[in-house]
């Protein structure tokens, strides 16, 4: 292992959102906050699974915010590096396959870890949400944002612009997560779309992540913990396979 | 160790539609000052690409001191440093973080550190370690990527057209600099288009052609095997003049107001005959210039000849 050239592109990653922070852990904050604004008022006085509902919102949101930064991490970092051309700097350098993959999810983890914590620290202001199982809920965060950080770096592999990148964050992306139960229980889902909600692996994401918090959920916790780390491998595979082999990036 | 500083082995690079690579083979000698010429779309970027592991080959192998680009990367890179032919570079990091950056990709930490101010001060950057590369303007840039290649002291280094674009005292610099590097040990792989630098630069030299290489020798061997040389007369027409004599003519290249050039061909064509035979048509000889080959007239021989059967080959 080249530990240090992997820490190295880590610790160049880190830097890279951390010198457009407001960008990338401001605006993500925001957003969420406002949501939580919004459907706080809407919901108030509503219970979800026994909990209020204003309160269920806040792991919901987390994940959706772990979800969209691990993904934007890495993908735009490849896609920028890639249409500047500095990408060649990284893999010209004695650097596995591996060693690239880790690099990049490691630090895309940190941004999305950072902006989990701000946001859970900021709406504790409003609400007060407990955690029932800290190491579950760490566990699902890092397996779920660990997942969309590979798509990320799998996703600015394939694309050849910025627009390929939005294309698949609108209409893969968004969609997954929206229907996944972020901002509800999919019992209160029709049949159909409850039975379908069970072939969403962001759906056992972010179920298993509240269960974390509340103690309750729609699935069974072992049973999201193995669905998300299975899906986490298999996206790995994926992407390190495409790095060694190449794949779009060395001709 | 007599490993060759590169070893290219029946290198072959298929596209879609076309065949870049049609099995190069050669060595590159430790130490020596290499010029891979060759026109556009020869195959020279994607033999480097290769080599430097941003391409890979569809057949054969390339060795860096002995170590294979592909089964043993991590030596062939560390021993390889790559100056790319574009201006890349990374716009979030100022001059110095990316140069240490590059030289943590590497595997090197803080100890090289110094070698890193070294190298912006001999490339006249001492006081641009702090800006954006973005500020910078193109030739900077340029002395920025060939600090970035390096920043971990490799023993072979290949530079990509890098004084393309150049102005003529950067050009100087970047000449004087890789010679330097060159005398201190590196070996020195130079493309280029500019036969001047090949020619003032190299020790040896390959022209790749078509995906072949047409060319390996020393340079002093290149231009002595050209069987030329050029002849100047500047004419003056006193009275009545005839047509020049076949043997001659023949041999007129081009025709400049009152200047006649001439091609001669070594051991056959004599400078003595040929004035003869112009003042035996009435002219006067005001003045008369001869000139050895360049490199230049020898690229353009080899290629072309090559283009030309190329083409009979195809009307055939």
């Amino acid at each position: 292992m080249n530990w240090r050239g992997c820490y190295t592109l880590f610790v160049k990653e880190i830097r890279r959102f951390y010198s457009v922070i407001l960008q990338t852990v401001g605006a993500p904050v925001i957003t969420a906050l406002l949501y939580m604004l919004v459907f706080g008022q809407v919901l108030q006085g509503q219970t979800i699974e026994g909990v209020r509902a204003v309160e269920f919102l806040v792991p919901g949101l987390m994940m959706m915010s772990i979800i969209q930064n691990s993904f934007a991490n890495t993908s735009s970092s490849i896609t920028q590096s890639k249409i500047m051309g500095n990408l060649v700097f990284l893999l010209m350098s004695p650097l596995s396959a591996f060693e690239i993959y880790l690099a990049y999810i490691a630090a895309s983890l940190v941004r999305a870890v950072l902006v989990a914590i701000v946001l859970y620290l900021v709406t504790q202001f409003f609400v007060s949400v407990p955690i029932h199982e800290p190491l579950l809920m760490l566990v699902m965060l890092i397996f779920s944002g660990g997942t969309l950080a590979v798509m990320g770096l799998i996703a600015g592999i394939v694309a050849n612009k910025f627009d390929h990148l939005a294309a698949f964050q609108n209409f893969f992306i968004l969609p997954m997560s929206f229907l996944s139960g972020v901002f509800y229980s999919i019992q209160n889902l029709p049949p159909f779309w409850q039975q379908l909600s069970y072939f969403n692996p962001f759906f056992y994401m972010i179920d298993g992540f509240r269960h974390g918090f509340f103690g309750v959920g729609d699935a069974n916790p072992l049973v999201s913990l193995i669905v998300a780390a299975l899906f986490f491998v298999a996206v790995s595979a994926v992407a390190i396979t495409m790095l060694s082999r190449g794949y779009k990036i060395r001709g | 160790m007599t490993e060759p500083a590169i070893s290219f082995k029946n290198v072959q690079k298929r596209y879609a539609t076309t065949h870049a690579l049609k099995g190069v083979s050669f060595d590159i000698k430790r130490g020596e000052y290499f010029g891979l010429l060759g026109p556009n779309g020869a195959g020279k970027s994607t033999l480097i690409s290769i080599t430097a592991g941003l391409a890979q080959a569809s057949g054969g192998s390339v060795a860096v001191l002995g170590h294979d680009v592909v089964t043993d990367y991590r030596a062939a890179r560390r021993a390889l440093g790559v100056v790319p032919q574009e201006l890349v570079y990374d716009p979030f990091f100022s001059v110095r973080e990316m140069l240490r950056l590059q030289a943590g990709y590497q595997g090197c930490g803080k100890e090289v550190w110094p070698w890193i101010d070294e190298l912006l001060e001999r490339l006249e950057l001492e006081d641009k370690g702090a800006n954006s590369i973005r500020q910078l303007s193109g030739g900077m840039k340029r002395r920025v990527l060939i600090a970035q290649a390096l920043v971990h002291k490799p023993e072979v280094v290949i530079l990509d057209e890098p004084t393309a674009g150049v102005d003529v005292e950067l050009r100087r610099t970047l000449w004087k600099f890789t010679r330097d590097l060159n005398a201190a040990g590196h070996t020195i792989v130079l493309t280029t288009h500019y036969l001047e630098e090949a020619e003032e630069l190299c020790d040896r030299i390959g022209i790749l052609n078509h995906g072949e290489l047409q060319v390996l020798e020393d340079k002093a061997a290149l231009l002595g095997r050209h069987p030329y040389r050029f002849l100047s007369l500047e004419l003056s027409a006193q009275g009545e003049t005839q047509a020049l004599p076949d043997h001659v003519e023949r041999l007129v290249e081009a025709r400049r107001g009152d200047t006649l050039d001439l091609k001669l061909r070594q051991g056959e064509d004599f400078i003595g005959e040929v004035i003869e035979g112009v003042r035996g048509a009435g002219y006067r000889i005001v003045d008369v210039h001869t000139r050895e080959p360049s490199l230049e007239n020898i690229f353009v021989e080899l290629t072309m000849d090559k283009d030309q059967n190329t083409d009979n080959e195809v009307t055939a």
